[in-house]
């Protein structure tokens, strides 16, 4: 077995606002493995980026707090080291992607000063080196004529390319993890497909483990190992992806799969919407949060939130219900499968 | 049970070819002017957006129109209520040519045609209480005043399911999802026969954007109306549509009905582009092959000559680099623009 990297332990994360606390992570634990691909996955406002900016420790503080909590990465815990220490890791053995290639890059200053920055700072590089090595990073993201682009601003490129040089950024120390936070979600289709593409093929190249941000299930299907599915600040479910998908035992997991179009699908007349909102995080119910939505809700979800359970091979999820989400789901997911575009004709 | 308003004739069957279209696209340019100078404004070039396109809308079906950003798709839908005047082409509704219509006549018209838009935050007038933002179309097209006019307004608020007491709410008590529901009702509230909707659900959560789609059919049905469906989500797009144009560069490069666009591409660029989308299974995504496109999609500026589509398609032959294919229907309301194929 591989080498544990990341250890994140009853993680929580608060925010004092004008209407009160706002509760955004709420006791998350999860480890990640040695080049292990992670998905986590929720809509906005279930935590999933304030999670990982509390591990790169970038939530400001205040009104930012972390009551409790332990991020142990390489037998370090991150929440203890200094502001000096922390620099070390940041950008060097772990790296985050943003998700607006619009706004995350500095546009006065060229895209090779960007890159060489982190390339002089972390691994000591002369100029001559770290321009050297920006060039054959850009060239990995698959960027065309990459030493003359060197040379150009942010607004030279378009969306996708940025996004990529953005990637190039957080690969240029060859960090052990690389945070995406949604990096394709403000991009176009084709786009994506490029840079997902890319991440695969740089994946396996340089085996670095990779916490991939995002709202897509389909996304996410075809590039994790393991999913993390959260909602208001929890951690609801968590399995191997191909388990996840198959045998999706959290109403809220199986909700999401029912409100999603899919391509493979036919003309369906009706979706199953989860109805009504998520709920206040400043104040949060007693009980299981999702209950206001949850069709197989009982008293003593009103009562008790549900910890996370196991209820199979490395497979655990936070319902009291789980046996009556297990035997009533195919009804929400009833699907007809119809050939794909893409898929290899036999 | 409420009452229906003005109660309207079920939607024919919209597959049915002697159907006669709601609304005929021919041959619609639209091109935005970029000028130089301060004083004496002066036309340098030409952001060609819309680049001749002609299609059919048929009544009660739902015409979905995809591409990237940038193709040109919103400017279409604009194009076609003539929130933008065409450059050159003609769009017949209803017997008229709205291109050639002006002023009192073309505002008329408008109470037919409405429009729901990408982005709930911008576009309901934060000033504006829910019940005003609603009854606004109603007063311009004096279709109601008074008493008549509130009961309409909450009839409609609970036509999109929402609680008619939120009448004297503003737009920033609502979440997103609620939002594009006052958006649809404001909408509706003139009766039209016909709504664009500019990716009414783009800006949603998952879980949110299925509430929307189902209100979207439920409505169809109950009120008969056409859609013309503008996204860029391609799962979307196939759920809800009955026909589907591909745009791609300021032109349809394809268009059919949504199972056999799916099940039987024929332009390169909707084959990638189906091939991009990912889906939520990853057994699937396993054996999936990418059709990866390279490089971006050229300005609409500087289109390139020929077919717009050869500086990135797998497929094109030399004659592509010089001639632009024509429109031509491969049998069976299959509509592509390709010499290849």
């Amino acid at each position: 077995m591989s080498n544990t990297l990341l250890d994140v332990r009853n993680l929580r994360t608060e925010f004092a606002t004008q209407d009160g606390i706002v509760h955004a992570v709420n006791g998350v634990s999860f480890v990640l493995e040695e080049g292990e691909t992670l998905g986590l996955v929720g809509e906005s406002g279930s935590g999933k980026s304030v999670s990982m900016l509390t591990v790169m420790r970038l939530i400001p503080m205040p009104p930012g707090r972390i009551p409790s909590g332990e991020v142990i990465f390489q037998g370090n815990d991150l929440l203890k080291l200094s502001a000096e220490e922390m620099r070390q890791i940041r950008g060097n053995k772990i790296a985050m992607v943003f998700q607006d290639p619009m706004t995350s890059l500095n546009p006065v200053l060229t895209i090779g000063t960007q890159i060489t920055e982190a390339l002089e700072l972390h691994m000591g590089m002369n100029n001559e080196q770290a321009r050297k090595r920006a060039a054959e990073l850009l060239k990995m993201v698959n960027i065309p004529e990459a030493e003359r682009r060197l040379d150009d601003y942010p607004h030279q490129f378009s969306g996708g390319m940025r996004q990529r040089v953005m990637i190039a950024i957080g690969l240029s120390c060859s960090p052990q993890l690389l945070i995406a936070d949604e990096p394709t979600t403000a991009l176009d289709v084709t786009i994506q497909a490029q840079i997902t593409d890319i991440v695969k093929r740089l994946k396996r190249e340089l085996g670095m483990a990779i916490i991939w941000i995002t709202h897509d299930l389909g996304v996410i299907a075809g590039l994790a190992d393991r999913i993390n599915v959260m909602y208001s600040g929890y951690i609801v479910e968590t399995a191997p992806t191909k388990e996840l998908f198959a045998n999706p035992l959290h109403p809220y997991t199986v909700g999401l799969l029912g409100s999603i179009p899919r391509l493979d699908e036919g003309k369906r007349e009706k979706l199953t919407p989860i109805e009504g909102l998520p709920p206040d995080l400043v104040n949060l119910p007693v009980g299981c949060p999702f209950y206001d939505r949850c069709r197989f809700r009982t008293e003593k979800c009103l009562q008790e939130n549900p910890p996370l359970m196991s209820v199979g091979v490395k497979h655990w999820s936070a319902c009291w219900n789980y046996e009556d989400v297990r035997q009533q789901r195919d009804a929400i997911l009833k699907r007809t499968a119809l050939p794909v575009a893409g898929t290899p004709q036999s | 049970m409420q009452a229906q308003p003005q109660t309207k004739l079920p939607p024919p069957a919209a597959s049915a070819n002697d159907t006669k279209p709601i609304l005929q696209v021919k041959d619609l340019k639209k091109y935005f002017p970029i000028t130089q100078g301060i004083l004496f404004q002066k036309k340098v070039a030409d952001v060609k957006a819309v680049d001749g396109i002609t299609f059919d809308v048929l009544p009660g079906e739902t015409l979905g129109l995809v591409g990237e950003s940038g193709c040109g798709k919103s400017t279409t839908g604009r194009t076609i209520l003539q929130l933008y005047r065409p450059t050159e082409g003609s769009v017949i509704f209803e017997n008229k040519d709205l291109a050639q219509l002006k002023g009192e006549d073309l505002r008329k018209m408008r109470s037919n045609m409405q429009m729901i838009f990408q982005d709930p935050y911008a576009s309901l007038n934060p000033r504006m209480t829910v019940g005003d933002i609603i009854a606004e179309p109603l007063e311009v097209h004096n279709i109601a005043k008074g008493k008549e006019k509130k009961e309409r307004v909450q009839e409609l608020l609970q036509i999109v399911n929402l609680n008619p007491y939120f009448i004297n709410r503003y737009p920033h008590e609502f979440s997103g999802g609620q939002r594009q529901r006052i958006g649809i009702a404001r909408a509706l509230a003139v009766n039209p026969d016909f709504i664009v909707c500019d990716e009414p659900i783009s800006a949603l959560d998952v879980s949110i954007q299925a509430q929307i789609i189902n209100l979207l059919g439920e409505l169809q049905e109950r009120f008969g109306l056409t859609y013309l469906f503008i996204a860029h989500d391609l799962s979307v797009v196939r759920h809800i549509s009955d026909r589907v144009a591909v745009m791609y560069l300021g032109k349809i490069v394809e268009l059919t009905d949504s199972k056999a666009l799916y099940a039987n591409p024929l332009h390169p660029y909707t084959r990638a582009l189906l091939s991009a989308v990912p889906i939520p299974d990853p057994v699937i995504e396993e054996k999936r092959e990418r059709i990866i496109l390279v490089g971006d999609v050229p300005s609409p500026v500087n289109p390139p000559k020929g077919c717009r589509f050869h500086t990135r398609c797998p497929l094109a032959i030399p004659i592509c680099k010089e001639v632009a294919p024509e429109w031509r229907e491969v049998g069976n309301g299959h509509f592509v623009e390709c010499h290849v194929v």
